[in-house]
This record gives structure tokens, C-alpha cells and sequence, in this order.
């Protein structure tokens, strides 16, 4: 139970209701709207700074207009994030022809609302439709729900569900500050020292880890290493690496968090073999007691009913679930129509590295491509269906039977 | 227009400590100079143009540096800068140049008839000569901070002044986003073409954003005198030539600087420039002439011998590799230039370099004839 001394020292309250009155006191400080600003204005009208989108391909280009940046380009969020800055990552990474990446990272919960505009077509485009204007995102944890989630082990390494989950009150990495990005560490640290039974485990900052510890870290594929992906150093997600990021993982080895990587936190519940039902029920019983330590302390995680978890980058709104396995299909892989039933199943495959990693053989990374408007039950459930009528495909074609392209599973697009 | 968010007044509410980065691992002269005292005095300030104390010195917390080279660790979003963050800017120029105090007054000459011969360098080991230096635009911000509007209109001048250039100044503006292949493999062939920037220490401080857009390469016909737009610095200015006829390749760089000044001016653009730090330029180590006046020069029995690193410090050059900074030596040949760049004239600069080449060139000679030259070690310059 927390202390009213607890809630002083990480006591979101506190900070709060001195950012409240930190208006008052800044403008005492800074130029904020100086004559200066209002000249450079007049100088340089939105036109004149609207980016050369003619060669790119990402979300963020193909919805950004002439008057919707006129629009937005003065406005700031209240911690005087702006468009620019929303926007700098897709600007400098065109993108590829064939993968269309977002585009655009936000620096706090505040910028989906003040950067709307832009954001919401972004979010459809990127979420099959889905419009965060009419709809509501459903969120549900509840794992016992769960039907059918033991998969073949013939088939089926390991499996694996991951979230990001961003505290309320704290701008998100492309934004913060260091003294933020130190709170994060704080509260997350903390909390997760309240974790009990099979969820008790240990902290280890990056830059205070021993070699050893390091070397066991990166054997166990574990270990998270400074971004070199232009998409995120362009978002400034890099900064001031690696003063409070860290790793937690609990004694067993099979709940693991990262703190202040591309988000808040990253939270990751894993296993060798196939029961994917077990791994759920770990991560939701993990998140659930997480979120209750740091409420007991005055804090939240960022969320409303529009957007479900609000994460950095819009793609990972909603759920922010990615819930896959590694598995081998060494006969659908070279079947033509494994593309088409992955599509209409809604699962994505990846290289066994992660995202932008090619597959090695046959085994290969397959996870839920979609993050938005459904619950994390739903996803979870449709990797599960899916996973195990592939392995139903693998098992005809080895038999030399034939295999169907299942329907596609509906989605909202309008 | 930085990225991160420095603009946060929220972080205000956290104490001096909180927000104090971490530079306990770090060898760079931000990181000498920057104490808790003077971060607390200077975070709530900031230009008129919006560039903070985070924002300066965010590549030296980037990027720690390693612990034989010592890099500056900050960088200018603008004039202002060198003005608002002077106490922390103070003590790493002059950690940087010399002891520069923050009274002394800095000495501009591009007059090239001052230089004292610099025309007979050996072309049997003085491959090449170049002098080089950057220029900012009044009244714009830096490529840290400046917005995509600004970077634009100094492209949009650069071009201006540049094309209008005439006799062994015509040339021609290669737009880098606009470059056909062929363009482009000819100025790479002539070793003129420019990337984006991919060393952590321009990246972190903001200067390779937007890229390619209002970047570009001019270059006479003679290809003989180059301007990079937009790069590290609004303006980079090239003089160079194969050989040694360094004081020719002085004349063209002072007489080309020059005619580039009067357009700039006439449009009421000077360059930016005052009397305590010279050239106002991006990164400290660039301020007062932002001159790098050097050769290709073969040393191959010199660059061996014990005291070469001696030699060199005692007559104020430098050696690097023939790609540039950072670069190793390749067969012998290196790149040896000035080290000084704030606290002495152009002239004086090239000067030294002059000097110092011919008489490292009298000296590998006589060792190839097998003698010594300890008689010949110069004093410090």
C-alpha cells in the first residue's frame, strides 16, 4: 500500500500540478511568443517550409496537404511539440516502393488531438479504415477466453506477445526530456519491483550492466541495442543513449520489459514451444499487476477509447499487440499460395530477426498484422486460428494432399 | 528547428540534477566545460530564433568520443548562439584554439599578395593543394536548426551570387536532388560530390534533416573553385588544383570569396563575422578563418621517423589520411594542413602551411639520401 511519502517521491500529482503553474512561470523566463517568433512567421509563410514529398511513400506523404500543414505548423501541444517535429522522420526517410512505412512518431499523448488533422488519415491508412473519429477501440485482457492456443511443437519453436504500454504525464521518446526520460525508468523500476511469485525478477540499466551480464543478455536475445534504423534516430529516439534505458526480466526468464527504447515501455511475454495460451495469460496477469502498482502510486498508462493504448508510433495504437511464433513450414513456404493465405488469414510473416529481417529457411516469424480495433483477445485468438490452420496446410502438403485459400477475415474498411 | 524536445518547459519543474546529462564517460570539450552551475544558469534560456542550451549541446551527449581525439561536443543554431551560451562556449573555444581569450580580438586577411612565395612546392611529392573554408549567411539560422523555408532561401541566394560569376569563376549549380546519373558519377569522379552526412556527430545535431532538399554543388568551369550549399555550413568554399602552386590556388579562393561577398552584401545578406570570432560558422573548431589550407604531400620516410609527430605540432599542422578527416594515410601520402583557425589571419594560415611543406619536403629528401635532420627541427611556431 502506498505511503503518502511513496507518492512524493514518483508522485505523478506533484509534477502535475506544477506544470500547471509552470506557464505562468516560464514566460518570466523565455521568449515564448516573442516578436521574434511572430516575425519569422511572417518571413517564412507555411508554404514556404512545406516539405518535398514528390519522391516518398509513406503514410505520412500521402496524406499531408498544403492546407492541412498551413493549418498545423504553428500549433504546439502543451509541451510545445509541433508538426515539424511529428513529422521530421518521414520527411528524411522517403521509404521503399514496396513497404510503406508511417511516417510520422508522436511526442505525447496531447499530439493525436492538437495534430488530428493529419493523424487520423495516417491511422486509417495505416488501420484498414479504421477512423478514430466514429469508432471505439475495444480492449480486453481477459485471457482466459483463450480457446485452442497449444500449437503442434513439431512445428511451433517458441512463442512470443509483445505491447508497449506509455505513462501518462511523460512525453514519449522522441520528445523527452532527459529528467523524463529518468522518471519513466523511475516509476516502470519501481513497479516492477512490486512483481511477486513467478513474476519476480531484476533490473539492469544499459549503461550500468557488467560485460557478463551483457554477454548473457544478447545470448538469451534479450538485450536491445542503441537504434541505428533511420527511422527511429531521425525521430530523436536516440538521444542521450543509453541514460535510462534498461531491462527487466523476471527470475524465469520468460517476462521481459524494455525501458525507453522506441516506447515508454515494451513489455514481453515469451517462451520456448507452442502454448501460446500460457504466454497470454502470463503477459495479461503481468500487465494487469503492473498497471496496479503504478496507479498505487498516483500513475496511469496512456489511454482513451478512440485510441486504445496511446504508443509512439501510430501503428502501434490500439492493442499495440504483436502475438507470433516461430515456426517451420518448410512446404507452404514454397507453395505460391502461401502469401495469399497469410494475407486473408491477417497474419504477416517476418525473417526469424524481427521486422525488416528476411526469413532463413524455413522457419519464419508469423504475428497479427493488425493492432487497431480489435482486442488484444480477438488478435491473439485470430494468431492462434490462423497459426494452427497453417500447420493444418503444412500437414496436407506433406501428405501430397491439397490445400485451400481460406476466406478473408472481415474487416471495417468503409 | 531541432528535434527532441528542448522546447519542454515542463522539464523546467525537474531540478538542475535530474536533467543534467550523464557525461561521466564522455572526453569532449562540451563535456570538460560544461559544469551543473552553468547548465543551471543557461537551460531557460534561449536565441531569439528558439535554440536552447539542449540543443547545442545534444551531439557531445550523443556522442562521447573516444579518448585520443578530442571533439568539440556542441555546436551554434545560429549568430545569437556564441552570444546567450557564452559561458559555455567561452571555455571550449578556448580549450579548442589556443587559450582564445574572451577578450582577444581576432585578425582577418584575405589579401593574397601577402603571402611569401607558395608557388614552388616540389610537385614530385606536393600532389595537391587546397584551401578550403565555410561561410554563413546573415540573418539565417544554422544547418541545425535552420527550417526547411530558410535552407531554401539560401540555396536560392547561393545560386544567385554563384551563377553570376564570370571569367575563370563561370560555372554551373548542381542541385543534389535534381542530378541526373551522369552528373552525378562525374562529380564523384572528381572527387567533388558530397553525401549525406552519415558521422553520428552531424546526424545528432540535427544537420542532416530534409536531406537532399536545398543541398547542392556549384563548381567553375575549370573545375578549380567548388561550393558546397547546405551541407555542415550554409556555404563551404573549395580552392584547389593538382600540384604546388598553393599561392595560386590562395589568390583564386581570396579573390573568389571576395566577388561571392559583394553579391551577398548587395542583397543585404553579409556574411556573418565580428571581430572577437572571426567567421561566425556551425561548430566551434571552424570559428575565425574556418580555413583548412593544406596538401597531398608524399612523406613516406619522414612520417616514419620519431619525431614527425614533433615536427608537425612545432610548426602548427596537422596530418590526416588523403580521404579526409578521420581517414588513415594511404603509401605514404598525407594530407597535412593548419591546425589554427581562430587567433591568426588566412595569411598567416596558409603562411605556415607554405613553410612548414617546403621544409618537411627538404627534409624527406635528405633522409632518402640517408641523412639526418635533427639540425633541422624547427622551433615552435
Amino acid at each position: 500500500m502506498a505511503n503518502s511519502f511513496t507518492r512524493m517521491m514518483t508522485g505523478r500529482n506533484t509534477a502535475v500540478m506544477l506544470a500547471v503553474g509552470a506557464g505562468s512561470l516560464a514566460s518570466g523566463y523565455l521568449l515564448t511568443e516573442s516578436a521574434a517568433a511572430a516575425e519569422r512567421r511572417r518571413l517564412y509563410p507555411p508554404s514556404a517550409d512545406f516539405p518535398d514529398l514528390r519522391k516518398h511513400n509513406n503514410c505520412m506523404a500521402a496524406a499531408l496537404t498544403p492546407t492541412i500543414y498551413a493549418r498545423l505548423r504553428d500549433k504546439t501541444t502543451p509541451n510545445n511539440w509541433t508538426l515539424d517535429q511529428c513529422i521530421q522522420t518521414g520527411v528524411d526517410n522517403p521509404g521503399h516502393p514496396f513497404i510503406k512505412t508511417v511516417g510520422m512518431v508522436a511526442g505525447d499523448e496531447e499530439s493525436y488531438e492538437v495534430f488530428a488533422e493529419i493523424f487520423d488519415p495516417v491511422i486509417k491508412d495505416r488501420h484498414n479504415g479504421y477512423d478514430p473519429r466514429t469508432m471505439k477501440h475495444p480492449t480486453d485482457l481477459d485471457a482466459s477466453k483463450i480457446t485452442s492456443g497449444m500449437f503442434d511443437e513439431h512445428y511451433v519453436l517458441s512463442s512470443r506477445v509483445r505491447t508497449g504500454r506509455s505513462i501518462r504525464g511523460l512525453s514519449l521518446p522522441p520528445a523527452c526530456s532527459r529528467s523524463e526520460r529518468r522518471e519513466v525508468e523511475r516509476v516502470v523500476v519501481m513497479a516492477l519491483s512490486g512483481l511477486k511469485g513467478d513474476l519476480s525478477g531484476r533490473y539492469y540499466g544499459l549503461g550500468e550492466m557488467t560485460d557478463r551480464e551483457q554477454q548473457q543478455l544478447i545470448d538469451e536475445h534479450f538485450l536491445f541495442d542503441k537504434p541505428v534504423s533511420p527511422l527511429l534516430t531521425a525521430a530523436g529516439m536516440a538521444r542521450d543513449w543509453p541514460d535510462a534505458r534498461g531491462i527487466w526480466h523476471n527470475n524465469e526468464r520468460n517476462f521481459l520489459i524494455w525501458i525507453n527504447e522506441e516506447d515508454h515501455t515494451r513489455i514481453i511475454s515469451m517462451e520456448k514451444g507452442g502454448n501460446m495460451k500460457r504466454v497470454f495469460e502470463r503477459f495479461c496477469r503481468g500487465l494487469k499487476q503492473v498497471e496496479h502498482l503504478i496507479q498505487e502510486r498516483g500513475w496511469e498508462f496512456m489511454w482513451n477509447e478512440r485510441l486504445g493504448y496511446i504508443l509512439t508510433c501510430p501503428s502501434n495504437l490500439g492493442t499495440g499487440l504483436r502475438a507470433g511464433v516461430h515456426i517451420r513450414l518448410p512446404f507452404l513456404a514454397k507453395d505460391p499460395r502461401f502469401k495469399k493465405i497469410l494475407e486473408n488469414l491477417r497474419l504477416q510473416k517476418r525473417g526469424t530477426g524481427g521486422v525488416d529481417t528476411a526469413a532463413t529457411g524455413d522457419t519464419f516469424d508469423i504475428s497479427n498484422l493488425d493492432r487497431l480495433g480489435k482486442s488484444e483477445v480477438e488478435l491473439v485468438q485470430l494468431v492462434i486460428d490462423g497459426v494452427n490452420y497453417l500447420i493444418e496446410c503444412e500437414k496436407r502438403l506433406e501428405r501430397g494432399q491439397d490445400i485451400k485459400i481460406p476466406s478473408p477475415i472481415p474487416q471495417f474498411r468503409k | 528547428m531541432p528535434f527532441g524536445n528542448t522546447h519542454n518547459n515542463f522539464k523546467l519543474n525537474y531540478k538542475v540534477e535530474e536533467e543534467f546529462p550523464d557525461l561521466s564517460k564522455h572526453n569532449n570539450h562540451m563535456a570538460k566545460a560544461l559544469t551543473k552551475e552553468i547548465y543551471g544558469k543557461l537551460r531557460d534560456k534561449q536565441t531569439p530564433s528558439g535554440y536552447t542550451l539542449d540543443d547545442v549541446i545534444q551531439t557531445g551527449v550523443d556522442n562521447p568520443g573516444h579518448p585520443f581525439i578530442m571533439t568539440v561536443g556542441c555546436v551554434a543554431g545560429d549568430e545569437e548562439s556564441y552570444e546567450v551560451f557564452k559561458d559555455l562556449l567561452d571555455p571550449v573555444i578556448s580549450d579548442r584554439h589556443g587559450g582564445y581569450k574572451a577578450t582577444d580580438k581576432h585578425k582577418t586577411d584575405l589579401n593574397f599578395e601577402n603571402l611569401k612565395g607558395g608557388d614552388d612546392l616540389d610537385p614530385n611529392y606536393v600532389l595537391s593543394s587546397r584551401v578550403r573554408t565555410g561561410r554563413s549567411i546573415k540573418g539565417f539560422t544554422l544547418p541545425p536548426h535552420n527550417s526547411r523555408g530558410e535552407r531554401r532561401i539560401i540555396e536560392k541566394l547561393s545560386i544567385e551570387a554563384l551563377t553570376s560569376l564570370d571569367g575563370e569563376f563561370k560555372g554551373k549549380y548542381y542541385p543534389l536532388k535534381a542530378m541526373t546519373d551522369a552528373e552525378q558519377e562525374q562529380l564523384i569522379a572528381d572527387h567533388f560530390l558530397f553525401d549525406k552526412p552519415v558521422s553520428p556527430l552531424l546526424t545528432c545535431a540535427g544537420m542532416a534533416r530534409d536531406w537532399p532538399d536545398a543541398r547542392g554543388i556549384w563548381h567553375n568551369d575549370n573545375k578549380t573553385f567548388l561550393v558546397w550549399v547546405n551541407e555542415e555550413d550554409h556555404l563551404r568554399v573549395i580552392s584547389m588544383q593538382k600540384g604546388g602552386d598553393m599561392r595560386e590556388v590562395f589568390r583564386r579562393f581570396c579573390t573568389g570569396l571576395q566577388r561571392i561577398e559583394e553579391i551577398f552584401k548587395k542583397h543585404n545578406h553579409g556574411f556573418m563575422w565580428n571581430e572577437h570570432l572571426g567567421y561566425i560558422l556551425t561548430c566551434p573548431s571552424n570559428l575565425g578563418t574556418g580555413l583548412r589550407g593544406g596538401v597531398h604531400v608524399k612523406l613516406p620516410k619522414l612520417s616514419t621517423h620519431a619525431k614527425f609527430e614533433e615536427i608537425l605540432t612545432r610548426l602548427r599542422l596537422q596530418k590526416r589520411g588523403t580521404g579526409g578527416v578521420d581517414t588513415a594515410s594511404v603509401g605514404g601520402v598525407f594530407d597535412i594542413s593548419n591546425a589554427d583557425r581562430l587567433g591568426s589571419s588566412e595569411v598567416y594560415q596558409v603562411q605556415l602551411v607554405v613553410d612548414g611543406v617546403k621544409l618537411m619536403v627538404e627534409m624527406e629528401k635528405k633522409l632518402e639520401k640517408g641523412e639526418a635532420i635533427d639540425s633541422m627541427i624547427p622551433a615552435q611556431k
